[in-house]
């Protein structure tokens, strides 16, 4: 079950951080824009002064994935300037300021680049991304759902026909998954038991299906056992038709109701 | 119209088996009783009703009597036996000397005898006097069957209870026991959960008996009405708890390790217990003392099988509701150690609710022949040839029928009303009465 867990959680942040690398491949090469070609032509080039990147930050510098860092930056004597990581332009004109949030996936460096005929200038800064501390998908343990929110998660009803306790295929494929999933479930939780609630349409009389929802919960059981869950771990519990999930006056309603419940205690 | 023609051919089919069924249990020549609504002094006064309706009521339901139609009383209805219109020239040889009896037995009444009375108040209490004449006989003195007096509290349950005495020794001169005594065990929804309760045969005095606040169901009662042995959901599932009825408290019933204990059922001498239990991984019939102690296995077989029912004259057959033939469940009989198994119903439809009459000749069950799964109707069966007349039908689900102490009336649950609730009828299908309204309700046992 570790192994199984663990290895998922590995395949969501490989497959993240595929995500963020390829982000920054594409977007890293916005072409370095306006090419200073035509300088030549205007002036002689020693006359204009390289731009002055006056600040260039971030803040905060260090966030949790999914919280905001806002850049901001203050440029002047630049033609035209712009920031990687797929923001582009940022202006252009002698006095150039302002301010952006970003949503980084995961820590990112952004670099600023000024432009004017007298060459350019360029300042960066480095917005470090942690993960959420709490986040199930990393985090193994502390705050884990309770057994019976598993249970009631993970475990699916299976369903029968009118007056029959026999197990149709469609019951058997859903025993089959649960089985697998409760052996996994047991062992992350050594003291659980799983209670097979046993149900019947109203149509019968109560005493006879009391009877009957009795002997779906057993034949449920006994599939599950055979599959090697646990027998000492299961307890079945027969309501007959005395708690419905559902009261309309119809197959689909009584399909609902011809049913074995699994309930985590 | 096509409704009407169903209904008459449905008719004319219990029409034939009626005489046969029927006839013996509730019986055909009957004697015609006039009973005069009584006025009342005082305070009394505002008793009459309970009063009047409740003999009305106790004299027509015990049906041993043809009731004369009040539509044709005499206008002026005596209250004392004094108030006897005097004949002009009296003659005990001559019949037609006391022209006041002869104006209840001649047309258009017809009636062979006459319950009157009157209530009065008397030291704050309630009194009935009550008296019941033979309009047959030639004069007043000769009339006079009974002449009695009835004391109760100035209230309705006073009311109630001097007009039931009343009624009670009316029948006790035709050999018939009052029903008004018996009570009908039941359950209820009203308190939020399914509980037990209780009430007077006529639907009075209605009371919640267990307090468990989970599934308390399926009521029995002990032949001598002590004990109630019910199913209620512990923290081990369905189980078969039993209160004394004199104390009101659980007494001891140690349940099988099954995860399903249910329909507790007793023998007729009230030491024994029969039920289903799932002790071997499907319901089935079981024995043990009325404490559960010696515990017998009565079926063996890999089917569900619930509600077993001893006869309550022989203490040795059981009707009981089986899956046996791999069809829906149906009603068998066998004896107490589980031989001479026989199939009662046909095969069709869901059979199910077994209940013998007290007399262990005829049982009344629910059965869906002839309709949808879920659509029951009640009907009763001789056991001993197998025929059956169907009592009930096109009036909603019917089901859990059990017999009253008389042998005659029929108490079950029907939701002809849109809701499950309580109703009585006599054992031919007639004089319907509901007798529950609050919550939902169902199955009702009729006891002693």
């Amino acid at each position: 079950m570790t192994t199984k867990r663990s290895s998922t959680a590995l395949a969501i942040a490989l497959s993240l951080s595929f995500f963020a690398a390829g982000c920054k491949k594409k977007i890293a090469a916005p072409p370095a824009p306006a090419k200073p070609a035509p300088v030549e032509t205007a002036k002689p080039k020693t006359t204009v002064a390289r731009p002055i990147i006056r600040f260039f930050t971030a803040e905060p510098t260090s966030i949790e994935r999914g919280q905001a860092s806002s850049l901001k930056w203050e440029i002047v004597g630049a033609d035209s300037a712009s920031v990687n990581q797929g923001i582009g332009s940022i202006g252009t004109g002698a006095n150039i300021a302002g301010n952006r949030s970003v949503f980084p996936s995961s820590t990112t460096t952004y670099t600023l680049t000024a432009r004017n005929a007298g060459g350019e200038a360029s300042e960066s800064v480095t917005v470090n991304v942690t993960a959420p501390p709490t986040k199930t998908v990393t985090t193994p343990a502390p705050a884990k759902a309770s057994f019976s929110e598993v249970i009631a998660r993970d475990i699916n009803d299976v369903f029968f026909d009118f007056d029959k306790s026999d197990l149709r295929e469609d019951a058997r494929n859903t025993l089959t998954q649960n089985a697998d999933k409760l052996k996994a479930i047991f062992r992350d939780y050594p003291n659980g038991t799983l209670t097979l609630e046993g149900h019947a349409d109203e149509r019968g009389s109560a005493e006879y299906n009391l009877g009957l929802g009795d002997r779906r919960a057993i034949a449920a059981k006994e599939f599950l056992t055979q599959l090697g869950v646990s027998a000492d771990r299961l307890r079945t519990l027969s309501y007959g038709k005395e708690r419905p999930q559902c009261t309309d006056n119809n197959e689909g309603c009584w399909q609902k109701n011809r049913r074995v419940h699994f309930t985590g205690q | 119209m096509k409704k009407l023609l169903l209904l008459l051919t449905a008719t004319a089919l219990f029409a034939q088996q009626r005489p046969d069924i029927i006839g013996q249990i509730v019986g055909t020549q009957k004697a015609a009783i006039a009973i005069a609504d009584m006025r009342g002094a005082g305070r009394a006064a505002e008793q009459t009703a309970a009063v009047n309706s409740t003999i009305f009521r106790d004299i027509e339901d015990a049906a041993i009597f043809k009731m004369a139609p009040k539509s044709m009383y005499p206008l002026k209805v005596p209250q004392r036996p004094q108030d006897s219109r005097k004949p002009l020239q009296y003659d005990p040889n001559n019949r037609n000397a006391d022209p006041w009896l002869m104006d209840w037995s001649e047309p258009p009444v017809n009636a062979d005898y006459l319950a009157f009375g009157y209530t009065a108040e008397q030291d704050g209490q309630l009194v009935l006097f009550g008296w019941l004449f033979n309009v047959r006989q030639p004069d007043v003195a000769a009339a006079q069957v009974i002449g009695k007096l009835y004391f109760g509290p100035m209230d309705e349950a006073g009311a109630r209870k001097v007009a039931h005495e009343f009624a009670a020794d009316i029948l006790k001169q035709f050999g018939v026991e009052s029903l008004a005594g018996s009570k009908v065990y039941y359950v209820s929804n009203r308190s939020g959960h399914k509980e037990i309760w209780s009430m007077d045969y006529d639907g009075g005095n209605q009371k919640q008996v267990t307090s468990y606040s989970t599934i308390t169901t399926m009521p029995s009662v002990s032949p001598d009405s002590t004990r109630l042995a019910f199913t209620s959901w512990t923290p081990n599932g369905p189980q078969i708890l039993v209160h004394s009825l004199e104390t009101l408290r659980r007494i001891p019933f140690y349940n099988p390790r099954a995860g399903v204990n249910q329909n507790a059922s007793y023998t007729p001498d009230g030491k024994q217990m029969v039920f289903s239990s799932s002790v071997s991984g499907y319901s089935q019939l079981y024995i043990a003392n009325a404490d559960g102690s010696n515990l017998k296995r009565i079926t063996q077989t890999r089917v569900v099988e619930v509600e077993p029912k001893v006869n309550p004259k022989t203490g040795n057959d059981i009707v009981f509701v089986s899956g046996r033939s791999g069809v829906s469940p149906q009603l068998y009989r066998m004896n107490i150690e589980g031989a001479d198994v026989q199939r009662l119903t046909t095969g069709e439809g869901q059979a199910t609710n077994p209940s013998w009459n007290p007399q262990g000749t005829h049982v009344a069950f629910a059965w869906t022949r002839g309709y949808d799964p879920g659509n029951f109707n009640i009907f009763v069966m001789d056991v001993a040839t197998g025929n059956y007349v169907q009592l009930t039908s096109g009036a909603g689900r019917n089901e859990n029928p059990t017999w009253a102490p008389d042998g005659k009336h029929i108490v079950f649950a029907s939701d002809r009303g849109g809701r499950m609730q309580i109703w009585s009828m006599l054992a031919d299908g007639t004089q319907l009465r509901q007798l529950t309204s609050s919550g939902i309700n169902e199955k009702p046992v009729w006891s002693k």
